[in-house]
């Protein structure tokens, strides 16, 4: 390839990721400023003259099956579905994090114990037992966001404890532990920080997967309850009028697939660019 | 000989924690399953009756080793709704939902890996770049949300093929082809794409090797070197993925299953959580992690028997 491609390549790559950043930021904002911004009742402002209308200048993305407007309720699904996704990466990262981190330290029957454990969370597909807990512990934003962060664990803790593994005979270690540094020393200050870079950057990647996961559980009826609504519940509320009003169903599946393919855009970038296994070489 | 034993050996304790797993999140989980089958109106004798009868009033590990020695007799118990034996029930569906994954998985493979090649063959073409983002956006898709739009574009905007309803293949192969056949390409839209993500990088590699030179020199097709012999050494790892794929398909069939109202696993799956019918939904998930199980088994022994640099050792 010769060096003018090669810029261009580049060029389209950051494209994508400002595509991508610029998406997110405009999500994120409206979600956080939700209350202020001038929008009907996402749930309870129906309009029964005006259901199902397409896309218009007094509701620019139309409204729903009942008369509701579609921007509105899909700017307060983004909260819930937002909030779910980063905090159900948040604890499976805590959890998972801990455990692959200790696991890759201390060795022994601890680390074969820890992996029998994520081998028996893998042991069902990850929708399956999110959908059970869901189901189990009843529909809430709380309840949802447990079943997603408890299938979140493995790959936490194997990311992790695949890291740990490659950090804990280097010599900075050693020399630690030399120090007379402790076991809690050494995990905390010479293992994590090094660790953390290679499992964060994951996250966002996660974020995407427990947003779509989200949206699967919402689908099925098992995430909060209505008249609140993510993304997930809003497409299967306009699933049984699509042939009549298609933009129901569209409008938000259009949303969400834009924002999963967002954050990975975002997420495989600040991998590249935080990977330095390839650049110290 | 050995490792596939050991293979084996390692899946008696995963399978063991796995129907504690699934035993804990459906009799341990906070809320009452009586509660929930009964309703809030339900007076106490009414609760204490039922869970009496459900056998809810001994200890844990009492019904878990009673729940467990039936499973092991091929026992799990009756549907709370319908009262048949679940194992009779899931039986009945499984050919679905069977039926349902090896269409996905032909359609991947059969669609995935020519993508592949093809991508690795032009690399950095423009048709390179098309089939690249085309991956890229598959896998970002949710299965659901490919699903709505495939309805709406061949179902609801042409009339091709129906949104909804099953035939069994039994009663009217073609209807039964029609009816499945949306519901399997939904469903192999993911690994379709990382069959051919996967396939792209591996045969970048290997067609950098001399074997292809020397191929290439001996005046070979492009299509025989690209699939006779470009191929081969990809297909190894393939395997694996395959495995991987089948927990991909799993859950995503639950959520397919119920959108096009197929009666498989994933649509009883999601009714028995739906009605709360805990010994259903129980004997479904089990049945769902102990296949599962079994698939990661023989895709490790498949990998023991045709790698022969892990047989020999």
């Amino acid at each position: 390839m010769n060096e003018r491609s090669a810029k261009l390549r580049i060029l389209r790559c950051d494209a994508w990721l400002l595509l991508a950043l610029f998406w997110m930021t405009l999500l994120l904002s409206a979600a956080l400023l939700a209350q202020w911004l001038p929008l009907p009742d996402p749930a309870n402002d129906t309009d029964y003259t005006q259901l199902s209308i397409p896309p218009s200048l007094t509701h620019w993305l139309g409204t729903d099956d009942v008369g509701r407007d579609l921007l509105s309720r899909i700017i307060w699904g983004a909260r819930i579905s937002l909030t779910v996704g980063l905090s159900a990466t948040l604890i499976g990262l805590f959890v998972g994090g801990v455990l692959g981190l200790s696991s890759g330290y201390f060795r022994g029957y601890y680390e074969e114990a820890v992996l029998w454990l994520i081998d028996v969370i893998l042991s069902l597909p990850p929708l399956v037992a999110a959908m059970t807990i869901s189901a189990v512990l009843g529909p809430s934003l709380t309840n949802v966001t447990l079943a997603i962060a408890f299938i979140k664990i493995p790959a936490f803790a194997r990311v992790t404890r695949a890291a740990t593994l490659g950090y804990a005979n280097r010599e900075f270690v050693l020399a630690a532990h030399s120090l007379g540094a402790s076991h809690r020393d050494v995990l905390l200050r010479e293992l994590l920080p090094n660790v953390f870079l290679a499992v964060g950057t994951y996250g966002l990647t996660s974020v995407a997967i427990a947003i779509a996961t989200e949206g699967g559980l919402a689908f099925l009826g098992l995430s909060v309850p209505p008249p609140a609504a993510s993304w997930g519940a809003l497409i299967a509320q306009g699933r049984p009028v699509l042939a009549e009003a298609p933009h129901v169903a569209l409008v938000p599946a259009l949303v969400m697939f834009v924002t999963v393919l967002a954050l990975n855009v975002i997420g495989d970038a600040s991998r590249k660019r935080l990977d330095t296994r390839g650049a110290a070489l | 000989m050995n490792s596939s034993i050991r293979h084996m050996l390692r899946l008696v304790p995963v399978l063991f924690g796995s129907t504690v797993l699934t035993f804990v999140l459906i009799n341990l989980l906070p809320g009452d399953p009586v509660v929930s089958i009964l309703g809030d109106q339900a007076s106490p004798a009414q609760i204490e009756d039922l869970r009496s009868q459900m056998g809810m009033d001994r200890s844990v590990l009492l019904r878990y080793f009673d729940w467990l020695m039936s499973a092991l007799h091929g026992d799990l118990s009756r549907s709370l709704m319908t009262r048949e034996p679940v194992t009779e029930v899931v039986v009945q569906r499984l050919p679905v939902s069977l039926q349902l994954m090896l269409m996905a998985q032909a359609i991947a493979l059969i669609v995935g890996l020519p993508l592949g090649v093809v991508a690795a063959w032009r690399r950095d073409s423009a048709l390179d770049r098309v089939i690249n983002i085309g991956a890229y956006g598959l896998l970002s898709a949710p299965a659901f949300i490919l699903a709505i739009i495939l309805i709406y574009v061949v179902s609801v905007r042409f009339g091709l093929l129906p949104a909804t309803g099953y035939t069994s293949i039994g009663t009217d192969p073609l209807a039964n082809m029609r009816s499945m056949a949306l519901p399997s390409l939904v469903l192999a839209a993911t690994p379709m794409a990382i069959y051919a993500r996967l396939v792209r990088s591996d045969m970048i590699a290997t067609l950098q090797e001399d074997f292809i030179l020397l191929a290439k020199a001996q005046g070979h097709s492009a299509g025989y070197i690209l699939f006779r012999q470009a191929l081969r050494p990809s297909l190894l790892p393939m395997i694996t993925v395959f495995g991987v794929n089948t927990g991909v398909l799993l859950g995503g069939a639950v959520i397919i299953e119920y959108l096009f109202a197929l009666p498989g696993l994933g649509s009883l799956m999601v009714d028995a959580t739906l009605n709360r019918d805990y010994p259903l939904l129980q004997g479904v998930v089990l049945c769902i992690a102990v296949a599962f199980c079994l698939v990661n088994l023989l895709v490790d022994l498949a990998y023991l028997l045709l790698d022969p640099r892990i047989r020999h050792e």
